[in-house]
């Protein structure tokens, strides 16, 4: 170590072997390549009729980790070529991720937008249409509505005991609670809808009970649990110091929660009533199970079958009629609705959180 | 196992910000060099830049050299994994990993190198790091217990014994006893007193007694506003900086009239 | 003496507001408790009948309810398995691209898109699965047949639709990837920055750095990650009552038009058409799905509670 002196710069000690910055992108581009020529050489030899084109980005990627692994482990030692090839799987599974979303998001459009821009799609139900024509009013409207409740029934419970986990919760009752949210979010959304049914069946003594309410109890079995985990992670984030800050100043505690706590995390928690919604707007198994489906419109929660949008989407698909496309094309367009919504829902979501969310340095 | 620093010309920025102007500095092997100056003077920045944590905050650039016995740690090609483990560092609030008990802790950044590693050379390790950290006495008992679970000062010479453990030559310690009580903070002063025979120490501290205890020579940093980058104002032997400053502001800063 | 009684009057408006909301919120916790013991109370209730039942109230040549429902359980798990098995990888990936590997600008934009993945409703993923996804694979299929059929789970005949077990767990792993990634992303970004920089001045690279400061940190969050996931995948109905040809056996096999089916989907296909005892089994099978859950869930607890002493957060 000592031999390196001032006079010899060009030896520089720290210097290690280094592959060059463009290395990653040339191996990657060459990986393609090769792997383009082998199935152009299969397409050729008459071994396949198309050029696989998924096959050769597929195994291009492949090839491109062993070797920029193999290179990288004579250039530059172990320890980086691992580092290299993480970096190259990690992002390897990002884009495989947004292939589907591509896919489902065009296939939506495509199928969707011409039933969508009909007219009558968004001002009729399908009260006495056969074939092709009328809309999904009904089920909009039925969706508005029952989500809507789940949500006054959920957000204020949920948020509630968020806060008393983490700022008043202690012992048994609060550990026994945290134990069952956490065993309710697992709670499959088919169940809730099955409870919701076996609740009110019995209540009201009706075998084949199905109604509009029903379907929010169920929501709201799905989405408290929901809204308590997403808030109590973000309350907890919120740094003791704060708290002890307000305290000191002889801020009660409830509104030390109140002014301080909750303004800190609000971003968060309306992250997670927005994570929450969008989960239960489009759950469809309960909703058929409590709320059934029909073709007319319903404005009454508390009597007879409620359509909503994803047992549309389900009902068009499963009871084609005779014009079998006609009931393709209305649920391709009801599920674009679906995603529309659940959209927009993000898009504010987004907003509110990005306006009122405190400036926290990192 | 020592090394002596040498910097020159060096500005180091914040995206378009400059935080530090214009340094040129030569630090000893085995001694102690003190960084002092008011807040926000770009000392802590500095610091970061002899062992290129400074470009770990996105957008943050360097220019100049930094020679460490006349390798540049700025020179094309260098590892920027490579001179960290040449150059350790210990942080203003004490950082052990939180999810690895005490020895694993120790091993840390040996590991990462060495990986299979004997148990009795493991253990030997450990015990010598810990010595040189003088924590030894106090957990040799838990040492497959959590590192969180020791006190703040203890915490700070746990994480000086995993930064000795790798062997390095110089030791940049950043504000180490800000967080500290003062029992710690001497405990802390002790131990770098012993760890200036084996290595090169720049410690960055707010605390000019602390300054003037531990250190053979002090850069003395300031500003001439906010906004405007940090400069080195004057750098000398800590007796003279604290006896017989030639600069006015140093001066005035030493003996208490601003800062 | 009118400090004095300034102070009583702010002690007591204290004590109020504070008592006011201190019970609101242990009586919205206790709502839960008593709404999770309504849903296993109200099922069970409803499936005894089905426990009871005569042989000639089942199809398919069943004679009892437990034998009717262990092929279910199977095809609930087996899917559940496989689609947990393709996504926690791909998920822990993409979070670590997000927080630790995209460029800082792109980050929020890039898990913005993922996120938009999660909000895609179930029944839009049955449409797609059957549409989109099953007729793309089966010729990759084919070819598996073909080359691997010899390995147990590849063996033929292959389905000619596409509508395998093996197409609703890539349909499920998809559904469950957004919520792990999401969980995992958001426990990734809050690693104290003095543990990555720790790392960093140890000399570790950045793959070390996470497997030395992130990944430790963030393991409890990635197992509740994946067990949403999982309680999802389990009770995933409309994806696969749409996508899969099911047929009520025990079939390990991945690639057939011979396919378990799982409990949710089955309650969806025959409920809205059941009667009598029938609604009772569909209820009890659902029983059966909701013991399940909590089985896994409580597991999943177990093995966060265990690695408490040594979590990172305070």
């Amino acid at each position: 170590m000592s031999t390196t002196t001032v006079a010899a710069p060009l030896t520089n000690s720290l210097t290690a072997g280094k592959l060059p910055k463009y290395t990653s992108l040339a191996v990657l581009g060459a990986s393609w390549l090769v792997a383009a020529a082998v199935f152009l050489m299969l397409q050729l030899s008459g071994a396949s009729k198309d050029f696989n084109l998924a096959g050769t980005l597929f195994f291009g990627t492949v090839l491109y980790c062993v070797a920029i692994y193999l290179l990288s482990y004579f250039v530059e030692g172990v320890r980086k070529a691992k580092d290299r090839l993480v970096t190259a799987l990690v992002t390897a599974a990002f884009v495989v991720a947004l292939l589907p979303l591509v896919s489902l998001v065009v296939t939506t459009l495509t199928n969707g937008l011409p039933a969508f821009l009909t007219p009558s799609f968004f001002t009729q139900s399908q009260r006495n249409i056969v074939g092709a024509g009328g809309g999904a009013l009904h089920a909009v409207i039925g969706t508005l509505f029952i989500t809507g409740l789940a949500g006054l029934i959920s957000i204020p419970i949920g948020l509630l005991t968020a806060i008393y986990l983490t700022e008043y919760g202690r012992g048994r009752l609060a550990r026994g609670i945290t134990f069952f949210v956490d065993v309710m979010t697992g709670i499959p959304s088919i169940v809730a809808g099955l409870f919701a049914f076996a609740l009110f069946s019995l209540l009201f003594n009706d075998p084949g009970i199905r109604f509009g309410f029903g379907g929010a109890i169920a929501l709201s079995v799905l989405m408290i649990p929901v809204v308590v985990r997403s808030s109590e992670e973000m309350l907890k984030l919120v740094p003791n110091d704060l708290r002890e800050a307000a305290y000191a100043l002889g801020v009660p505690k409830w509104l030390t929660i109140l002014k301080v706590v909750l303004p800190t995390s609000l971003a968060g928690i309306i992250t997670g009533v927005m994570i929450s919604i969008s989960r239960v707007i489009g759950e469809t198994a309960p909703l058929l199970i409590i709320s059934g489906f029909t073709a007319s419109m319903n404005y009454n929660l508390f009597s007879e079958r409620m359509m909503t949008l994803p047992v549309f989407v389900y009902t068009q698909y499963a009871n084609q009629g005779a014009d079998a496309q006609a009931y393709l094309d209305r649920a391709w367009a009801g599920a674009l609705t679906l995603i529309l919504i659940v959209m927009v829902l993000n898009g504010v979501a987004r907003l509110i959180a990005k306006l009122f969310s405190p400036k926290l340095g990192r | 196992m020592s090394k002596r620093i040498e910097v020159t010309d060096l500005n180091a920025y914040y995206g378009k910000f400059l935080a530090v102007e214009g340094v040129s500095l030569t630090i000893e092997p085995r001694s102690v060099t003190a960084f002092i100056g008011p807040s926000g003077c770009g000392k802590s920045t500095l610091l970061r830049t002899l062992n290129r944590m400074h470009e770990v905050i996105p957008g943050a650039h360097v220019e100049g050299e930094v020679l460490i016995d006349g390798n540049n740690l700025y020179g094309p090609g260098v590892d920027p994994v490579l001179v960290r483990r040449q150059v350790g560092m210990v942080f203003q609030r004490p950082n052990p990993f939180p999810t690895m008990s005490i020895q694993d802790n120790v091993l840390a950044g040996v590991k990462l190198n060495n990986r299979r590693m004997s148990k009795g050379d493991a253990d030997d390790l450990t015990e010598k790091s810990l010595r040189g950290a003088n924590l030894w006495n106090e957990v040799k008992d838990r040492l497959h217990g959590p590192g969180s679970g020791l006190s703040g000062g203890q915490q700070q010479r746990l994480c000086i014994a995993r930064a000795i453990a790798v062997e390095p030559d110089v030791i940049l310690m950043d504000e180490p006893c800000s967080a500290l009580d003062p029992i710690s903070t001497l405990a802390i002063e002790d131990l770098i007193e012993e760890m200036k025979a084996n290595y090169t120490i720049v410690i960055v501290t707010h605390n000019m007694q602390q300054a003037s205890r531990v250190s053979d020579r002090t850069a003395f940093f300031n500003i001439a506003g906010t906004g405007k980058p940090g400069k080195l104002i004057e750098y000398d032997d800590t007796t003279t900086i604290f006896s017989n400053p030639t600069v006015q502001s140093t001066e005035d800063y030493v003996s208490g009239r601003f800062g | 003496m009118t400090t004095a009684v300034d102070r009583d009057a702010l002690r007591t408006t204290q004590r109020a507001g504070d008592r006011v909301f201190s019970t609101a919120t242990i009586v919205a916790g206790s709502l839960i408790l008593a709404v999770l013991a309504a849903v296993a109370v109200f099922l069970f209730v409803q499936s005894v009948p089905a426990f009871l039942a005569a042989p000639d109230e089942f199809d398919s040549g069943f004679t009892n309810f437990w034998e009717y429902v262990w092929p279910l359980a199977f095809g609930t798990l087996w899917s559940a398995f496989l689609a947990l098995i393709m996504a926690i990888p791909v998920a822990i990936g993409i979070a670590l691209f997000i927080s630790h590997y995209a460029p800082r600008k792109l980050a929020q934009g890039l898990g913005y898109i993922i996120d938009l993945l999660a909000a895609v409703p179930s029944v839009v993923f049955g449409l797609w699965g059957i549409g989109v996804l099953a007729p793309m694979l089966q010729p990759f299929y084919s070819t598996l047949v073909e080359w691997f059929g010899w390995f147990p789970l590849f063996a033929g005949p292959v389905s000619g639709t596409g509508r395998t077990i093996f197409t609703v767990a890539v349909v499920l792993a998809v559904m469950v990837l957004p919520i792990i990634t999401a969980i995992s992303r958001e426990i990734f970004l809050q690693t104290p920055v003095l543990h990555e920089e720790a790392a960093l001045a140890l000399g570790a690279t950045r793959w070390e750095m996470i497997t030395m400061a992130v990944l430790p940190f963030g393991r409890a969050g990635i197992i509740s990650a994946a067990m949403l996931g999982l309680g999802r995948a389990l009770g995933e109905t409309m994806a696969v009552a749409m996508v899969l040809s099911p047929s009520p056996q025990v079939i390990f096999q991945l690639l057939t038009s011979q396919n378990p089916t799982t409990i949710a989907a089955n309650i969806a296909l025959n409920f809205p058409e059941a009667h009598g005892v029938g609604v009772n089994i569909l209820l009890a099978t659902g029983l059966i799905l909701f013991v399940i859950t909590l089985a896994v869930n409580m597991l999943a607890r177990y093995i966060i509670n265990r690695r408490k002493a040594f979590s990172g957060a305070n």
